[in-house]
């Protein structure tokens, strides 16, 4: 009887576990369409696919669309390709994630390990920061921009995305040293270390999990971002997505979207990567918090 | 003038007092131990004298010198702590080394201060392990170790066994034990145990509430307790309180009370003081531990002073080394501790030896002892 029903519990298993899995992977291939059409389409002559056909391999395979999409396509007043607005976005990226990071950790470890009068008030303030929306600000911070006199500059986007950032990396960082414990920095406070050595000896080393998260969240955020870059960038210093934009937009005369596929794939390739290098320890960092009292 | 001074501190957090005019004088090479119930306020106190809290007012002074307002770092001390706080991410010798690497001494001299010392707590193949990589006994010594080797005047130790299992912890206790004889340093050292207490300390500051309720050598501790609670605190199975009333017959003073069955029973106190006559006719609360009610094989035979009463056994407990008899006497369950092989069942009736040189006397109003 009771191996027997056992017995049953184990197939009526399998068999809701194939179901999950049949539905998981109908999910997965829905998911993957967007990508498959970007990248089918994207090495295909033009003419295969104002012929219809959007789904279908290419018959005749080419990287034309690419090599066009990244150095010679019309995206600003010469013919550049986006070339130059990815390192746009490369020399905006690198400063604004690794300042807001660095930022978000002290923030962390003050609002922590060295508490003060109205220290939850000021944690209250900065996770505000993260739910305003960006349009609000636009009109002011143009205006801050222009009286640093950093308007239309890389070092403003850079500003806007420091600042705008700050409060997921404080919250971030804050959550993770919070469980961190107390009595290691008390121990290094006898030991004679001070504020900065605490922070490099001790904290950062062992802050690899919640750095990454903070790391993936703000590069995915700032790369993908598109009404700052379009509000506060000129000309040759957009950064990628606006490039990107004015590439499907200003194409004068036939659509060439096999080069706006490329240029789209190429655009979402470094968030891509980020997640693919870092993805588990993504997963990873964003439990730690959780899970460990 | 001691060599650590807690004078008069007293330490509030916002408008709540947590300790009370606290008052203790530290020789050199002294071990005094802090103990008390949960939330008392030692590790505050502990806190305190290494700088990792403020002191709301009252001064902390170290060989003289006021310390109130100097920095951890700069107090000479060094602190274990409960949960060991050695750095997850160095090893066990950088962890050892750190603090001397902080006080800016020349790598030379940091390793052979980190030799001498892992040689004395012998974790010399440990050195390049990390915390994560050790059991709770090695990482317990290499907490040790990073106190050691600053050389601090004084050392403090927060609760730093009680992450242990049991028999590991009798044998780091005696670990302590032994570096204390052979450094002679001087030592704070906070515990709940009570047992902790009265075996590593030269003197035992019992904390309730925030107040010192007493302080005194581990002997003045067990036996001339100053209120009920340092007496039931300390002492394990702690002491049988038993309300009796005081009857004084010329020079006799006679404690009344009842046997199991009810029947009148009288001890008479040895050397009574004045203080206990003014009590007579009233009741108050006699003290006897249990090592103090056995049987009469088992009596200590230098006490001057034995009463016998017969009395009806109502609970046998084998404990091993001692066997646990349960007696009543004035209504109260008393326990005596009688030989491991007394061979009493429970029912029979027997008799039981007093000591009257060892029971102490409390006013049932004020806790306070009488005698
Ligand atoms: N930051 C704080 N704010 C307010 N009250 C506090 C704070 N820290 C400690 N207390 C209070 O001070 C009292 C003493 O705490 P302390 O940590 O010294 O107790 P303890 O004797 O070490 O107890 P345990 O044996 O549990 O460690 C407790 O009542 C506690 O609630
Ligand atoms: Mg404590």
């Amino acid at each position: 009887m009771a191996i027997s029903s056992q017995d049953t519990a184990i197939r009526t298993g399998r068999i809701t576990r194939t179901f999950i899995y049949l539905v998981l992977t109908l999910f997965a291939l829905f998911y993957m369409l967007p990508l498959y059409v970007m990248a089918v389409n994207s090495l295909k002559p033009l003419s295969e696919i104002t012929g219809g056909g959007m789904m279908a391999l290419p018959q005749v395979w080419t990287i034309e669309p690419w090599l066009k999409a990244w150095s010679t396509a019309q995206v600003g007043v010469q013919a550049t390709g986006l070339k130059p607005y990815f390192w746009n976005s490369i020399s905006m990226v690198v400063p604004a994630v690794a300042i807001s990071t660095i930022l978000g950790a002290l923030n962390g470890y003050v609002l922590t390990k060295w508490r003060f009068k109205g220290d939850t008030l000021v944690f209250g303030f900065m996770l505000f920061a993260c739910f305003i929306p960006f349009q609000i600000v636009l009109i002011p911070m143009a205006a801050v921009l222009g009286v640093l006199g950093i308007a239309g500059t890389t070092a403003g986007l850079v500003l806007v995305h420091v600042v705008y950032g700050i409060g997921f990396t404080t919250l971030y960082f804050r959550n993770y040293y919070a469980v961190f414990p107390t009595e290691l920095i008390r121990a290094a406070q006898i030991d004679g270390a001070h504020f900065f050595q605490i922070f490099w000896r001790i904290l950062l080393p062992s802050s690899g999990p919640i750095a990454v998260v903070s790391v993936i969240w703000q590069f995915t955020n700032i790369w993908n971002d598109f009404i700052f870059g379009a509000s506060f960038s000129s000309g040759d210093g957009a950064p990628m997505t606006v490039a990107l934009n004015n590439l499907v937009q200003s194409s004068t005369g036939v659509k060439e979207y096999n080069v706006h596929f490329a240029g789209a794939i190429l655009a979402a390739f470094p968030t891509l990567l980020v997640y693919i290098v870092a993805g588990r320890y993504f997963v990873r960092g964003l439990m730690a918090g959780s899970v460990k009292g | 003038m001691g060599f650590l001074d807690i004078d008069n501190a007293t330490k509030s957090y916002g408008k709540v007092e947590v300790l009370h005019n606290v008052d203790i004088s530290v020789q050199e090479s002294e071990f005094l131990v802090l103990v008390g119930p949960s939330g008392c306020g030692k590790s505050t106190l502990l806190n305190m004298i290494a700088g990792l809290e403020e002191v709301t007012s009252g001064e902390i002074r170290i060989k003289g010198e006021v310390m109130n307002h100097v920095h951890p770092s700069k107090r000479n001390i060094a602190m274990v702590f409960q949960s060991y706080a050695l750095y997850p991410n160095m090893t066990v010798g950088q962890n050892i080394t750190f603090g001397l690497e902080m006080h800016g001494v020349p790598k030379s001299e940091r390793e052979k201060a980190m030799d001498k010392v892992a040689r004395l707590l012998q974790i010399e193949n440990l050195l390049s392990r990390k915390p994560g990589q050790l059991s709770g006994g090695q990482r317990q010594r290499v907490a040790m170790g990073r106190a050691l080797v600053r050389e601090p005047d004084v050392f403090l130790f927060d609760e730093p066994l009680s992450n242990l299992d049991a028999k590991l912890r009798v044998d780091m206790r005696t670990e302590i034990k032994k570096l204390h004889q052979n450094l002679g340093t001087t030592i704070v050292y906070v515990t709940h145990d009570q047992i902790e207490a009265m075996t590593l300390s030269t003197r035992i500051a019992v904390m309730h509430n925030g107040y010192i309720q007493q302080l005194g050598t581990p002997n003045e501790i067990y036996n001339s307790p100053s209120n009920l609670f340092v007496a039931t605190f300390m002492g394990s199975p702690s002491m049988n309180l038993l309300p009796v009333r005081i009857n004084v017959d010329g020079n006799d003073v006679q404690a009344e009370t009842t046997n199991g069955k009810g029947e009148a029973v009288s001890l008479t106190f040895h050397n009574p003081s004045a203080s206990l006559k003014e009590f007579n006719g009233k009741s108050v609360t006699l003290g006897i531990r249990p090592e103090s009610l056995t049987d009469l094989e088992g009596a200590d035979q230098r006490s001057e002073h034995i009463e016998t009463i017969n009395n009806t056994v109502d609970v046998i407990e084998p404990a091993g080394s001692d066997t646990f008899v349960t007696t009543t006497m004035g209504n109260t369950e008393c326990i005596g501790r009688m030989r491991a092989d007394t061979n009493l069942k429970p029912g029979a009736e027997t008799s039981f030896a007093i000591n009257m040189e060892k029971v102490v006397v409390f006013d049932p109003e004020t806790e306070m002892r009488i005698a």
